[in-house]
């Protein structure tokens, strides 16, 4: 029996519900645990390397959610873009920034108290309206239907085949073809402008060959430049 | 002990995780100096908004009835996914060309703009 079913079944009598501990709640409750645990530990730690080792285990606890939900595919989504994708591109960020003053950048401990405080009256808002509503509490009865992702598939092409064929025409939900092509197009700018972003710098000095072939003395340069990146340098090596 | 209090779980549970981790995320985004542990904020953001949009999407935790959202929860949680990709790719691209120009990742040196 699965863990789907297990979960759905109504509540058994005396010994049965030993059988059926609710593997649901308890795998849930591992979950939540592992990710708002690594999420808070992402906030305490100082350390920048750390800080994306506890990352990787809260996107991975939640992608656990999301399979827990019946969303297999967000769930495999979030372990291959997530995890996979952007995680690794964060470490890579990491490692190619990493010195030893940087890799621990201490927060003052006054903004921590604010943050804390702060902090606490926002969780105190989410977690009471979520609280409050009452058929949220409700576990589900809805019929199960064995998981695929072909819904998903053609709602993002432009077809709904989940909504019951009984509902009108007006009340179908629509489909996803236009901000699917739109996500798509997107992904494709913002690649070809990270890549452009993050190129390699060209170097300002002039070449030999022109400095000869231009047969006089380079001009002076121009006089707000030097004075700025010297500044720079300054600035740089005083590290506040 | 735990289980016993909250019952069978439900939407509910899932907007708390939710709430922990959209906080965590907001702290860390207020809190760090370092850039890049503002990204990592971010991506707790963007996550624990992607929690609620599942929970909502799932027959499995809904009451009676068809759930809140549906399947509209998973593709707005697809989409979130998609675009947290494209906003991590372009902000470590202009963080490594901050750290090329300035030597460092701390945003509090990032003032040159300060009016």
């Amino acid at each position: 029996m699965n863990l789907v079913t297990d979960c759905l079944l109504p509540p058994p009598q005396g010994a049965l519900l030993l059988a059926v501990i609710d593997w649901h709640a308890a795998l849930f409750l591992l979950f939540a645990l592992v990710a708002c645990g690594a999420a808070v530990m992402v906030v305490l730690t100082d350390n920048v390397v750390r800080m994306a080792l506890h990352l990787v285990l809260s996107l991975g606890a939640t992608a656990g959610l999301f399979f827990l939900a019946g969303a297999e595919f967000v769930g495999s989504m979030q372990l291959m873009i997530y995890v996979g994708g952007t995680l690794v591109l964060l470490v890579f960020g990491v490692m190619l920034t990493a010195q030893t003053k940087l890799v621990a950048l201490q927060t003052p401990p006054g903004d921590r108290v604010i943050a804390g405080i702060l902090a606490a009256a926002l969780l105190a808002v989410l977690v009471q309206s979520a609280v409050s509503i009452e058929p949220w509490r409700r576990p589900g009865r809805a019929e199960v239907q064995p998981p695929s992702a072909t819904p998903l598939g053609m709602a993002l092409v432009g077809v709904r085949v989940d909504s019951p064929a009984a509902e009108s025409e007006s009340r179908r939900r629509s489909g996803y073809l236009l901000p699917f092509e739109i996500v798509s197009v997107h992904l494709l700018v913002v690649l070809v402008g990270a890549a452009y972003l993050a190129r390699a710098k060209r170097r300002r000095t002039p070449r030999p060959i022109d400095v000869v072939a231009s047969a006089d003395p380079p001009p002076p340069p121009q006089p707000g430049e030097p004075e700025r990146r010297e500044a720079t340098s300054v600035l740089v090596g005083s590290g506040r | 002990m735990i289980l016993a209090a909250t019952g069978t779980i439900g939407v509910t549970h899932y907007l708390v995780v939710g709430a922990i981790m959209f906080t965590a995320g907001v702290v860390c985004m207020a809190v760090k100096r370092n850039a890049l542990g503002v990204l990592m904020g971010i991506e707790l953001v963007l996550n624990g908004a992607n929690i609620n949009f599942v929970a909502f999407g799932s027959s499995y935790l809904a009451g009676e009835g068809r759930p809140p959202l549906g399947l509209d929860g998973e593709v707005m949680a697809l989409f979130v996914i998609l675009l947290a990709a494209a906003e991590a790719a372009v902000a470590l691209a202009i963080t490594l060309n901050f750290y090329n120009n300035h030597g460092t990742v701390d945003v509090d040196r990032a003032d040159d703009l300060r009016g």
